[in-house]
């Protein structure tokens, strides 16, 4: 009975209930933690998407050369490292008061971009870097072996019977060819990511939702985890939807049918 | 007297595979002259396709490797630089393939294929481009072009498919195009009309053809000369008429004799060839058809057959056959007779002795 007053509140009146600690609203405190979490993993989607895409092209056109080898080894230890481990030898490295190499200030103390948009950006750049880092591995692998696939495929050999270079032979109609799975993955990932990247906001000391969470936990502050789960849970489904969506617009076969 | 469109000087074609290499093309020579249509015809498996795309310089793309020559008005194709062959690909030489749906992109509008095929080799406007794909689409038969244009290639039915894939060979007036197959996928109708068309089209730009089929009797409308392929090797080439009326090769009397047609003799004339080709990795030795030769004598399977001129038959006709000729006359006059494998064969040596 509790939990179906908790659920209509929660869908008729959007209402999550007051948290144990402060007693403050459940939304007012997720949507006051949204904007660094939204921050984190829209600047982190662009990264690896960027440099997933870039290492897995490079190396399916390279395909076992050292640049190959090379890049996919990288790769691998950057999808065995955990995030944590890397945030924190990113900080070891980098930060201004303790690291080896101080290049970035601003590490650990958020700083709103509507405050000062540099202090922002020094912020940010680290947690947008080392969540994007793994990530980036998989996707590389991931988009490699897409794009192998569809380089031995007839509509391939069609593209170079044309005259095309092969630069547009392998840019366009394979890149194009081979995109789908990694679309489709980062889609998801990015809805994971929306409802909160506990770790690296951790690791990090960002405001954001993962870690109103993650100290929620901490504290057995059962209103807060409960509204933080299902917020997560709101964004893997819309993402899902997105991706469905954008799946047909991807392949127009997926589209008529 | 200029040098021939396209000259195919003993080619060799060597895949590399895990079970071992493929000799998929095995000293094959062939010329083709300009505007002329030669048919190349043999079982799947035959090394038709990997010859052709040793042509067109696909074969770069794989670790094949070859030997040989091919000469393109004189120029050697396999000594050319990749961006050499490149201009030359979709431009003066283009290729049709069998499969049309899986050979267009899924995901890129037929028009702008088409239209990307035109700027690979000339710069201009997208909306020019977009305009001669349009005009080009009309030439083969498509029916309002510009809705084609927008379809994606799913969406059209497998004949205008095909006619898509045509259009996009011809759009830069190739002087050579390669039909590889390019009725294998379609029902008898519109193969028939893909026929017609290619006939057509064959005499209103000029081009000259090298049509690829499984099907002899696809070839027979069309072709000026035929070439019978077998094993990575030509087993006998001649004038199409020639070839049609006097083959010498067991293996194309198998071939013609497995062509449907509806004569007054009866339907109990196709014959399938018995057996099935032979592995490329590890070639029979002797004459490579020996082991499905109804005909086949010891010596056979020793001495390996060059394709040498048919006596009395004009240096055109070829044949790599060991028989000696008289002995093949017969069987193929018993052959048309009616007869079957073993009475050709028992009548063959019976006057042979007498
Ligand atoms: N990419 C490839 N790798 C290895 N072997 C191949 C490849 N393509 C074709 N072959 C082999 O080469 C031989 C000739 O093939 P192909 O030219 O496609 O025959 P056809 O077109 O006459 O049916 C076959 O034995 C085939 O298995
Ligand atoms: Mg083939």
């Amino acid at each position: 009975m509790q939990y179906l007053s908790y659920m209509t509140d929660v869908f008729l009146r959007l209402d999550f209930g007051f948290s144990f600690q402060s007693n403050a609203d459940v939304l007012g405190l997720i949507l006051a933690r949204l904007p660094a979490t939204v921050q984190l993993a829209l600047g982190a989607v662009v990264l690896w998407l960027a440099a997933g895409i870039g290492l897995g092209v490079v190396s399916a056109v390279r395909r076992r050369t050292l640049v190959d080898r090379v890049s996919m080894g990288v790769a691998l230890v950057g999808i065995s490292a955990p995030v944590y481990w890397l945030g924190l030898v990113a900080i070891y490295l980098f930060s201004e008061d303790i690291g080896l190499i101080p290049l970035l200030p601003g590490i650990g103390g958020y700083v709103p971009p509507t405050e000062d948009l540099s202090a922002w950006l020094g912020s940010m750049i680290l947690p947008w870097c080392v969540l994007a880092a793994s990530l980036a591995a998989i996707y590389s692998r991931v988009l490699r072996a897409s794009l192998l696939d569809v380089m031995s495929e007839d509509y391939i050999r069609t593209a170079r019977a044309q005259g095309l270079r092969e630069r547009r032979v392998v840019l366009r109609h394979g890149l194009r060819g081979a995109l789908t799975p990694v679309v489709t993955l980062a889609g998801l990932d990015l809805g994971v990511l929306l409802g909160g990247a506990i770790l690296t906001e951790s690791v990090f000391n960002l405001p954001g939702v993962g870690r109103l969470a993650y100290d929620a936990i901490v504290r057995g502050d059962l209103p807060v985890i409960q509204g933080t789960v299902l917020f997560g849970a709101f964004f893997i489904i819309v993402m899902a939807i997105i991706v469905d969506v954008l799946y047909a617009y991807l392949d127009p076969r997926v589209r008529h049918a | 007297m200029s040098a021939p469109l396209l000259e195919v000087e003993d080619l060799w074609v060597q895949l590399p595979t895990e079970e071992g290499i493929v000799r998929a093309v095995d000293g094959v020579s062939y010329t083709v002259d300009r505007g002329r249509c030669l048919g190349i015809v043999g079982e799947s498996g035959a090394g038709k396709s990997v010859s052709a795309m040793a042509v067109m310089g696909l074969t770069r793309f794989s670790r094949a490797r070859i030997a040989g020559a091919v000469r393109f008005e004189g120029r050697d194709l396999l000594t050319a630089s990749d961006d050499e062959l490149r201009r030359l690909r979709g431009n003066d030489i283009a290729m049709v393939f069998q499969d049309a749906l899986s050979s267009l992109h899924p995901y890129f509008r037929v028009g702008d294929q088409i239209a990307g095929a035109v700027r690979a080799h000339q710069q201009i406007a997208r909306r020019r481009a977009r305009e001669r794909a349009a005009e080009i689409l009309a030439l083969v038969g498509v029916p309002d072009p510009r809705r084609s244009m927008a379809a994606y290639p799913h969406e059209l039915s497998g004949g205008m498919r095909q006619r898509a894939m045509i259009a996009m060979g011809l759009v830069n007036e190739p002087k050579l195009l390669i039909a590889d197959e390019p009725t294998a996928a379609l029902d008898v109708t519109v193969q028939a009309q893909i026929l017609e068309l290619l006939q057509r089209l064959r005499r209103e730009l000029s081009t000259a053809v090298v049509l690829i089929t499984h099907d002899l009797g696809v070839v027979a409308q069309m072709a000026d000369e035929i070439a019978v392929m077998y094993a990575g090797r030509i087993v006998e080439r001649a004038p199409a008429a020639t070839l049609l009326a006097a083959p010498e090769h067991p293996y194309t009397w198998g071939l013609l004799q497995s062509i449907p047609h509806p004569s007054a003799e009866g339907q109990s004339d196709l014959v399938p060839i018995a057996g099935r080709p032979p592995s490329l990795i590890h070639p029979p030795s002797g004459c490579s058809f020996h082991p499905r030769c109804p005909y086949a004598r010891e010596v056979h399977r020793r001495v390996d057959p060059r394709l040498e001129p048919v006596p009395d038959d004009g240096a055109a006709h070829r044949v790599a056959c060991l028989l000696p000729v008289e002995v093949r006359r017969r069987m193929w006059r018993a052959l048309r007779g009616g007869a079957d494998h073993r009475q050709a064969r028992t009548l063959a040596d019976e006057e042979g002795t007498g």
